[in-house]
């Protein structure tokens, strides 16, 4: 690959939680037009790195860049007007908010009538509807339903259409897919690569091979918080990134690069036992 | 066939019918005459009284908070007033801004607490309730030796806040009543600020992820509940020339029942004014209407109950028909599930 700016870019960043060292070192770029898939055990980090990234946590050490320039992002709303944008696994958080009113919760459109500055929500669902139309999912046609209505694969949908109509560069996703069934996940799949294809860099969290292969340009893998694999499409086999998936048991050798990576930070305790 | 589905995905709707189920009943088994129930004042009165605070105290519990000190704060704005322009003669204006005053301060010790402690909004304001039941109490004995202190308002204060309309024995808060509606029903429905609302009682942390200042206006709500309710007592001091110290018990459950009649989700997020205001007259009929009814009046309360029951059931039967309406069908085949 050429040697271009990263969107985003990690370098050495660290997070405890008090005692609790949870992300050790990582570097890491991420591209535009790229799906770089997370991989990792349960409780490797993959969700404290990304709640990192979108402004949640605040790294203990190390830096973040966008773009070459060195960002901070004090609260999640920084990282948002930075348009890096996060869906979370059940995609619409409003469950009882019509899709229109949910879509613009926080940048409500509103027209004068008089004195008046009065909600448009008229303009809101036209929006709300034609964004996620134009991602496929034309079963939503009524901006006035309700979001609690919509299937886990069109509530993630709706969440990613979101996220792109408001000039998100970066989108995390967190197991999109986990609860949904093959043909709702293969929609979500779909809208990834729509998402990829204009130009967004995807960060897309699953611990499912068959997803991450599917949708995948870049695989990094965590253990136990260390960056264990940072590799391109094409350069593993499927077994290998299921084995290292697994918390890379099946690769003593890895295992080992592991411990010596421990061992370089002293001062850190043991990592917890998973 | 869209008419009805519409109908019965708004949050009002079980209110409706509640209320028309009431008047039914009162109809059929309580011989009552609609007309004279129409004209009467009573049900009007209490619905004012207890609507007024019913506005805030909705959007706050759609905003996924609750706050039930409101009962000791209608009696703690009723003594202000009274103490204030009534035992210490200072002109009514210092006892109006003094009812309000309290208010504002309780609303703000709620709201702080509610926001920077993780302790369960109920807690809180269970705690500042018996606080202010105890202060308005004790207050009241020490400054004035009595817990009754009379008080006459001058004619402008009558005119705004305790007079009677229409020449007969309608309350003139019926009126502010109007306005609280009229008012709630903009902030919420119609400006961007309700959508806010929704927002918080749907989830906080995504709310205050987009950008929504969830802490000042959690504050800001609770301030509303406590001043309204404030103010309603000062209203009724000015109008009845006293005030006494009461627990206010009833109140408190009264307006929250109204609120959940109205189709208001108790954990929040779902809701409408017209929904609390029929909710607050539904209740309001009940309470009072069966004055005009053959039924006995220690009915009331079982009447109240079932009449609860069964707008919280339809509440939980429409919102779930509500989630799972889909427009109309699609043309093409297959998409259906
Ligand atoms: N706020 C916190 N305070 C303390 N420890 C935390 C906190 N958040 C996460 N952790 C710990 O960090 C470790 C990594 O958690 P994380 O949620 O990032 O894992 P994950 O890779 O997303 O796992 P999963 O696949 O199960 O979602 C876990 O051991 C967890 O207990
Ligand atoms: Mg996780």
């Amino acid at each position: 690959m050429t040697e271009k700016t990263a969107v985003l870019e990690l370098r050495n960043v660290n997070k405890s939680f008090g005692p609790i060292d949870v992300l050790h070192d990582i570097s890491l770029k991420v591209n535009a037009g790229e799906v770089l898939c997370l991989l990792g055990d349960n409780g490797a980090g993959k969700s404290t790195l990304i709640k990192t990234l979108a402004g949640v946590h605040k790294p203990t050490s190390g830096e973040m860049f966008m773009d070459g320039e060195k960002v901070s992002f004090e609260r999640p709303k920084d990282a948002a007007d930075r348009g890096i944008a996060t869906v979370h696994q059940f995609g619409g958080t409003f469950p009882l908010m019509t899709i229109g009113r949910s879509f613009f919760v926080g940048v409500e459109p509103t027209k004068r009538i008089g004195p008046f500055r009065i909600f448009d929500r008229k303009t809101a669902n036209e929006t709300a509807v034609k964004a996620v139309q134009e991602f496929g999912i034309t079963r939503i046609d009524d901006g006035d339903r309700l979001i609690g209505g919509l299937s886990g694969g069109e509530r993630q949908s709706l969440a990613i259409a979101r996220a792109v109509h408001f000039g998100a560069r970066v989108l995390i996703l967190d197991e999109p897919t986990a609860a949904l069934g093959v043909k709702q996940a293969s929609h979500v799949l779909r809208i990834v690569l729509e998402a990829k294809k204009r130009g967004l860099a995807v960060i897309f969290i699953t611990h499912q091979v068959t997803h991450a292969m599917a949708v995948g340009d870049h695989f990094a893998v965590l253990i136990r918080g260390a960056l264990a694999a940072n590799f391109m499409r094409g350069e593993k086999s499927r077994e290998e990134i299921t084995d290292l998936m697994a918390g890379g048991e099946a690769l003593a050798d890895l295992d080992t690069e592991i411990e010596s990576h421990m061992e370089t930070h002293e001062g850190h305790p043991p990592p917890p036992a998973h | 066939m869209d008419i009805m589905s519409a109908f019965i995905r708004r949050p009002a709707t079980a209110s409706v019918l509640s209320l028309i189920g009431v008047l039914l009943f009162y109809f059929i088994f309580g011989g009552v005459d609609l007309e004279k129930l129409g004209g009467a004042a009573s049900w009007l009165n209490y619905a004012a009284r207890i609507g007024i605070v019913a506005i805030p105290v909705g959007l706050l519990m759609i905003s996924g908070e609750i706050d039930i000190s409101i009962g000791a704060m209608i009696p703690a704005g009723a003594m202000a007033t009274a103490i204030i322009s009534g035992y210490y003669g200072l002109p009514i204006i210092f006892g109006i801004l003094g009812a309000l005053g309290i208010g504002v301060i309780v609303g703000l010790i709620n709201g702080v607490l509610a926001v920077r402690t993780t302790v369960p909004t109920l807690i809180i304001t269970l705690g500042t309730l018996i606080a202010m039941q105890g202060i308005v109490l004790a207050g009241s004995v020490i400054l004035t030796g009595n817990a009754s202190v009379p008080l006459s308002a001058p004619d402008w204060a009558k005119t705004l806040f305790g007079q009677l309309i229409f020449g007969g024995s309608h309350q003139v808060v019926i009126i502010w009543w109007l306005a609280f509606t009229l008012l709630g029903w903009f902030i919420l429905h119609q400006s961007r600020f309700g959508n806010w609302i929704f927002a918080m009682g749907g989830d906080k942390v995504s709310a205050r992820n987009a950008g929504i200042p969830v802490d000042r206006f959690t504050i800001l709500l609770f301030v509303l509940t406590a001043t309204s309710a404030s103010f309603v007592g000062m209203c009724h001091a000015i109008l009845f020339n006293s005030a006494q110290v009461s627990g206010g018990m009833n109140d408190i459950f009264n307006i929250i029942a109204s609120v959940v009649v109205g189709g208001v989700l108790l954990s929040g997020g779902f809701g409408s004014v017209p929904g609390i205001f029929i909710g607050t007259i539904t209740f309001a009929i009940v309470n009072k209407g069966i004055d005009f009814t053959d039924i006995d009046r220690n009915w009331s309360s079982l009447i109240i109950g079932v009449m609860l029951l069964a707008a919280v059931l339809m509440n939980n039967r429409f919102r779930n028909m509500a989630l799972n309406y889909v427009p109309r069908k699609k043309d093409k085949g297959g998409s259906a599930k």
